[in-house]
């Protein structure tokens, strides 16, 4: 596997939209041609090599890239966008839509991200050091489509609407969750190792949450359904089970109702 | 002598009454009497009159002061500010006209600027609900006519919309609805005791922030599954009684205002409202409608769906529109430090956005167009004082409900004063020449 390291050197004014940096983009390419990739800021094109040192040269392909981004990134949007294979590494804190429709590959990102990470993520491993914002592995604006595979691990909090309209693969979140967790969720798994707000699991059609610290408020529509001895994330314990949402629309299986399921450790 | 214009429309707030009559110096230059509209409405058309009132653009000089300058010099520099810009944001547009508000998308396209409007701060994220699932609506008049349950849902129309009540929602008579307000149940959902609540046949109290759950229980409650014994504050009892009601309607309407778009849940309220509306499209015929408060704020929103595709925060930097509030919404975008220029047309963020955001006005070229003295005039680089939209010029609007409606001139603008549109079309043939547009 071949290393390209790209260092800010230059940063923006205002913010610089980098969705030209991924494996899959950089693939094939010497440093100097990845200097002229194109990034924007507002409404100018530039390239990558006007605000980035770049060293080493990428792979033959993707998988066969990895790609080191270092200095501030903070200001800069888009870093791993569409990457499906190869290696991506932020040493620190990045802006919005971090790893934005990846479907494989790993991305790893040191310090925090913004809001958007994961969006409509369909494989792959997306992993935040620090804390994610809000939207994480959702739906872009207006599609119905969230994360529907692949995985995503945040060691810190997330913020508000993390897996909305998610349709498949799997969510960890070690920390807190702010507000909306999986709302219009029709699969996928989401895992809370810290606390929960309220509005958890609203409008969920299908897909499964578990939270090991507390709820605040419960959404109604979230019916008790006993009680389970589960493994979860190598965790063992009991869970209490609740199933819903009751007041949303649900698919049926054999003559049986389908609903999300929402597991609260005891 | 003096002359009386009939059917006048109210420039303030989304109902737009048609019925307004003014009465005018026989010179056409004044405007003396207002009948029929409500207070705000006619502090609205007398305002236009008063004596103090700025009728030049003026430059803010560094030591505080102002310096007057022609239309000319002010659209000079409104065009460089924004043909140099990376990432210009035009703002407002909810209290001016479909023509300029059309003119000044021209204007943005040419510069790649982000344009946006109020909806920013209060239906926006109706807006997201609304592309997420959709909008079962109707027309005021089929309200007036029709609606036997009328709920409002975090808004106070008898302060903000005074004459709603009266003109469509609660007491008219209509064809179906002979008995006025007598052929209505009127349920009010809002944490406080409102004039507007104080009329209702139920108020729900609902907890603040809380009015998503109270939602999703009236969903549960009408597919008459298990509910926990309290929701929101309100007992189950009362829940599954106010499913009832609304459920045995004949037609029903919900109206909905900032209390449930800019609280806790936000879009995903009015996502949650637009559900229960479906649902009970089941049992009966149900609709549900933003109470909309600039008067073309809906305008405003139908001239970018009509010409960029999405209502509000669009973001043209890249040559195409894209939309996605967070990233492209004003707010954000100042609060982030994503723009290099500003420019405020028909509305007043001074007054309304967080000061984390007002604080950028500061840091940035700032234009703003408005015919008052606001807090956005008084911060910005620029103020440019144009005529009075709905008063001294006509133009198209849109009502609450969608409806189009052609406002009406009633005096002159003070002497040499332009209009937006006029004042916008200078910007944009200087942008053009700045730019090489043909
Ligand atoms: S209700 Fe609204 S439109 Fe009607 S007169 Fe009052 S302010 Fe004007």
């Amino acid at each position: 596997m071949e290393t390209v390291t790209i260092t800010m050197k230059n940063p923006p004014a205002l913010y610089l939209e980098a969705d030209n940096v991924s494996p899959d983009a950089f693939a094939g390419k010497t440093a100097a041609q990845i200097g002229d990739l194109h990034v924007y800021e507002g409404n100018v094109t530039s390239t990558l090599g006007k605000y980035f040192e770049i060293s080493g040269n990428a792979g033959a392909t993707a998988a066969d890239t990895k790609i080191v981004v270092k200095g501030d990134v903070k200001k800069v949007k888009y870093l791993g966008f569409k990457m499906s294979a190869g290696e991506l590494v932020v040493e620190g804190s990045t802006d919005q839509y971090a790893g934005g429709w990846m479907t494989g590959g790993k991305m790893l990102v040191k310090g925090n991200v913004e809001a958007f990470a994961g969006t409509a993520m369909k494989g792959g491993e997306l992993t935040i050091e620090g804390n994610a914002g809000n939207y994480l592995g959702a739906a872009y604006r207006g599609d119905w489509r969230g994360m529907t595979g692949g995985k995503i691990l945040v060691k810190g909090n997330a913020g508000s609407d993390i897996g909305m309209y998610m349709l498949g693969g799997e969510m960890i979140i070690n920390g807190n969750v702010d507000v909306h967790v999986c709302t219009h969720a029709e699969g996928g798994k989401v895992i809370i190792k810290g606390n929960a707000k309220t509005k958890i699991g609203g409008q969920m059609v299908d897909g499964t949450i578990f939270v090991f610290g507390t709820i605040d408020v419960m959404m109604p529509g979230f019916k008790p359904a006993g009680e389970v001895d589960m493994e979860v994330d190598g965790i063992k314990g009991k869970f209490a089970h609740y199933i819903g949402d009751t007041g949303e629309r649900h698919k049926k299986k054999k003559g049986q109702i389908i609903y999300g399921n929402l597991y609260k450790k005891i | 002598m003096t002359k009386t214009i009939t059917d006048v429309i109210c420039p303030f707030c989304g109902t737009l009454c048609d019925d307004v009559e003014v009465v005018v110096s026989d010179d056409g230059k004044q405007l003396l009497e207002v009948y029929n509209a409500c207070v705000i409405g006619t502090e609205k058309f007398l305002h236009s009159q008063s004596k103090d009132r700025v009728t030049r653009p003026r430059m803010h000089q560094p030591d505080g002061t102002w310096k007057e300058i022609s239309y000319d010099e002010a659209a000079e520099y409104s065009a460089q500010m924004l043909a140099k810009a990376k990432k210009p944001l035009m703002f407002g547009w909810s209290s001016t006209n479909c023509e300029a508000q059309s003119v000044g998308n021209e204007i943005a396209e040419i510069t790649r600027a982000c344009c946006d409007n109020t909806a920013a701060t209060c239906h926006g994220t109706s807006l997201i609900a609304i592309q997420d699932i959709g909008l079962p609506s109707c027309t005021l008049g089929e309200i007036k006519n029709r609606a036997d349950r009328v709920i409002f849902w975090g808004c106070n129309p008898a302060h903000a919309h005074p004459r709603h009540m009266s003109r469509y929602s609660i007491f008219p008579r209509g064809f179906f609805t002979s008995k006025g307000q007598m052929s209505r149940k009127m349920i009010v959902v809002d944490p406080r005791v409102t004039d507007t609540a104080k009329m209702a046949d139920v108020h729900l109290q609902v907890e603040q922030g809380m009015d998503y759950e109270l939602l999703d229980a009236l969903r549960v409650a009408f597919k008459g599954e298990w509910l926990p014994d309290v929701v929101a504050g309100i007992p189950k009892e009362k829940i599954r009684e106010v499913a009832d009601m609304m459920k045995s309607g004949r037609f029903g309407i919900i109206f909905f205002g900032m209390g449930v778009t800019q609280s806790l849940g936000k879009n995903h309220n009015i996502d949650a409202a637009i559900a229960v509306t479906k649902d009970l499209n089941e049992y009966t015929k149900f609709s549900i409608m933003p109470m909309r408060g600039h008067y073309n704020v809906t305008g405003s929103g139908e001239v970018f769906g009509w010409q960029f595709g999405f209502p509000y925060a669009v973001d043209l930097t890249r040559g195409f529109a894209r939309y996605n509030p967070g990233d492209t919404s004003t707010i954000d975008l100042l609060v982030r430090g994503e723009v290099d220029a500003m420019f405020t047309i028909g509305s007043d963020p001074g007054a309304h956005f967080p000061i984390s955001a007002v604080k950028q006005f500061a840091h940035i070229p700032s234009v703003c167009v408005d015919p008052h003295l606001t807090p956005t005039t008084g911060v910005s680089k620029l103020h440019v004082p144009v005529a009075f939209n709905g008063v001294e010029v006509g133009g198209n609007c849109y009502r609450m409900d969608n409806v189009p409606i052609d406002c009406r001139k009633v005096v002159e603008p003070p002497e040499g004063m332009l209009t937006d549109e006029q004042f916008l079309i200078k910007v944009r043939d200087r942008v053009r020449q700045l730019k090489g547009v043909a």
